[in-house]
């Protein structure tokens, strides 16, 4: 039904996608898909990488960790970004349909109160993307 | 955010050197996380903030809103004294570190270091010239333009014709630069223009790059946060982590806050001026302070589109908005006398630089502390934001493109403005008698001036959209520079941060606005040029070591 998986992956909270990574790979695993990892690099240092070249080492290092933690085919998808905080749900989506992903599989939060200002980046794929979406809350 | 680290997902980074960017660059080695000392707790919200900058800034502003509210009667003249005994006593440092900025950015054009690309020497820049470039702008000096432009040359032509007077105490007394000249309307004209070039060419642009310079360099290239402190670290060293750090990005914060939201509520009055004179609107509290929740509005909608869909997307609108006018000002205007205009009022500038620029035996003393040291004083304070947000967008360019971008590409450009306008207003004035402009308030000289052009209506209606714009665009680019220096430097820091900054400075301007205090307020954050003199002495330092170090 898939052949190919995205998943945007924020290498600073790790902890909060682990549900959506078991659910991209049980996917990947029973269509024998392969998954994109697809993740944001900064411009300026962060706490995660120094330079995008670091953050891009990460995030390989991250994809073939998957592969083998999951046993499937996976590669890495870094983008660069100037602004990602505010940019990320357009880069998600121009990201899936670079790739020519069928099924984006991504964590998001539980709707509050706030998203009538800031919708939550989840919601606004699965609203825009002309592809399948798993919003995993 | 370091805690919780139990299983490292990614096989262990530590040991790991850090990867060059693009390119071979000089990567400083330090044990400092970006982030360590940030708070990233998940009340309702998700929050990234550095604890000590962010808690101090934030309830050291409001404090500060309060006191003035609370003591205006003693505030006022407090704050307004602290100015004018700094420009006033320390006029020769700040034209002397003027002139040390303009002179080190020439010198990066021409040394080979001007080779060194920010980013890595395989870096690609961002953005492309015009994107670029208006975003340079825009955040430059937009705003002061649209108000100065006519402004400015008109006040400096009027006391250069009025020539010198001297006082009981052997003092001047009059306002007209260098030594004026008395009577001669065509000398009082050029040097006018000269001076009011003077303010705006080369040395506030100089003054941004060497904060945008250093920034860049030491993030892009070596790998620190970008953050004020950052710079710093070839004389500090890892000591810039602790309080010297907190220190000079707590001020930065303070400087832009109070900057930006005096000029919001200075600005709210002259966008209000206009559109009274325009429409008859009134310029009551009520609209005053609607203005400024709308303008706030409209900034956290571009905050919400990120960099690319607001800030760029609203200073491309503007510039060309603002070419709009100046080419209907060539046509409609004096097109003769712009044209020939530029070349002697850019020869003027050239000519009388020396003369403007010198720091010591200044007998035109009102001018150079109450023009030139404030005006210094006033771009210095600015700079934390206007570097910082350059720096944002420059990653990719060389050095000298960037210096040349950033210095003589706008100084030409402000001579054109200036000339296209202030030179007109004079014209006005010497050739046709029209002193409307010259009696008019300061917020009204710009639309005293168009109504003697055709289509009065519609081009003074294209300037307060110019001003109201270059506001949000101020508002949009100054929270997303707080927010990144109050969160230590991270550029990720959840967009709600912005939001809160935009929001606050609105605030601010509204409380400063119905109970008074703007100006007291505004003489604080230009105050706080003297420190940042400092800051960017320092950094001239900073960027030429952080510059050699660079492979070649």
């Amino acid at each position: 039904m898939f052949n190919k998986i995205m998943v945007p992956v924020d290498l600073g909270h790790l902890d909060r996608l682990e549900k959506a990574l078991n659910v991209a790979a049980a996917e990947a695993r029973q269509y024998g898909a392969s998954v994109v990892y697809m993740g944001v690099a900064e411009e300026a240092p962060s706490d995660i990488a120094r330079n995008p070249k670091e953050y891009e080492a990460k995030l390989a290092a991250f994809s073939s960790e998957q592969a083998t933690k999951h046993g499937i085919e996976a590669e890495a998808l870094p983008v660069v970004s100037t602004d990602p905080a505010a940019e990320i749900s357009k880069l998600i989506l121009k990201a899936a349909s670079d790739c020519s992903a069928d099924l984006v599989v991504m964590a998001s939060h539980p709707p509050k109160m706030l998203d009538w200002i800031l919708a939550s980046h989840g919601g606004h794929v699965a609203e825009h993307a002309d592809i399948s979406v798993f919003v995993v809350r | 955010m370091n805690e919780d680290k139990q299983e490292p997902p990614v096989e262990e980074p530590e040991i790991e050197a850090i990867p060059e960017p693009e390119g071979n660059t000089e990567i400083i080695e330090t044990d400092f996380d970006i982030g360590q000392d940030n708070f990233s707790g998940a009340m309702s919200l998700n929050l990234d903030i550095h604890k000590i900058v962010f808690s101090v800034s934030a309830i050291g502003i409001m404090l500060f809103t309060f006191l003035t509210l609370a003591f205006q009667n003693d505030a006022e003249p407090l704050f307004v004294g602290v100015r004018d005994w700094l420009t006033g006593n320390l006029d020769w440092f700040f034209l002397l570190s003027g002139n040390i900025f303009v002179l080190v950015c020439f010198g990066l054009i021409l040394s080979p270091l001007g080779k060194v690309r920010l980013g890595g020497p395989d870096a690609t820049a961002d953005y492309g010239y015009i994107g670029w470039f208006s975003m340079l702008f825009a955040a430059g000096m937009g705003i002061g333009l649209m108000f100065f432009g006519v402004s400015e040359p008109m006040s400096h032509y009027s006391s250069a014709l009025g020539g010198i007077s001297v006082g009981e105490d052997g003092l001047r007394t009059d306002w007209a630069p260098l030594g004026g000249a008395e009577g001669n309307e065509l000398e009082s004209r050029r040097l006018g223009m000269a001076a009011t070039i003077f303010h705006w060419g080369l040395h506030p642009w100089a003054i941004y790059a060497v904060v945008a310079l250093a920034l860049a360099l030491f993030s892009y290239n070596k790998g620190l946060p970008l953050t004020l402190r950052s710079a710093f670290y070839p004389i500090f060293g890892e000591r810039i982590w602790g309080w010297p750090g907190h220190i000079v990005d707590i001020l930065a914060v303070f400087a832009t806050v109070f900057g930006l939201a005096t000029s919001l509520g200075i600005g709210a009055q002259q966008a209000a001026a206009g559109l009274n004179f325009l429409f008859g609107l009134g310029t009551g509290s009520s609209m005053l302070i609607l203005l400024i929740i709308l303008i706030t509005l409209v900034a956290i909608g571009s905050i919400l589109r990120g960099l690319d869909g607001g800030v760029k997307v609203l200073s491309e609108v503007n510039m060309g908005l603002a070419a709009l006018l100046l080419l209907f000002m060539i046509i409609a205007g004096p097109t003769l006398a712009i044209m020939t205009g530029f070349f002697d009022n850019l020869l003027a500038y050239v000519k009388n630089l020396p003369a403007l620029s010198m720091p010591f035996g200044r007998e035109d003393a009102n001018f150079t502390s109450g023009w030139t040291a404030f005006y210094w004083a006033w771009w210095i304070s600015w700079s934390p934001f206007v570097g910082m947000f350059i720096a944002r967008v420059s990653r990719g360019r060389t050095v000298r493109e960037f210096l040349i971008a950033v210095l003589i590409v706008p100084t030409l450009l402000s001579v054109l403005w200036m000339t296209a306008l202030g030179g007109t207003a004079i014209g006005q004035v010497v050739n046709d008698g029209y002193t409307a402009v010259q009696d008019a308030a300061l917020e009204l000289k710009l639309f005293q001036m168009l109504t003697q052009l055709p289509l009065t209506a519609i081009t003074s209606f294209i300037g307060i959209v110019l001003v109201v714009v270059f506001f949000i665009t101020s508002s949009d680019s100054g929270s997303l520079v707080i927010d990144t220096i109050a969160a230590g430097g991270k550029t990720n820091a959840p967009v709600i941060q912005r939001v809160f900054w935009a929001s606050f400075e609105g605030a601010v301007a509204i409380a400063l606005l119905l109970g008074g205090g703007l100006a007291a307020l505004q003489a604080m954050a230009v105050s706080t040029g003297l420190p940042f003199t400092f800051v960017l002495l320092a950094a001239c330092y900073a960027v030429v070591r952080g510059l050699m170090n660079e492979p070649r």
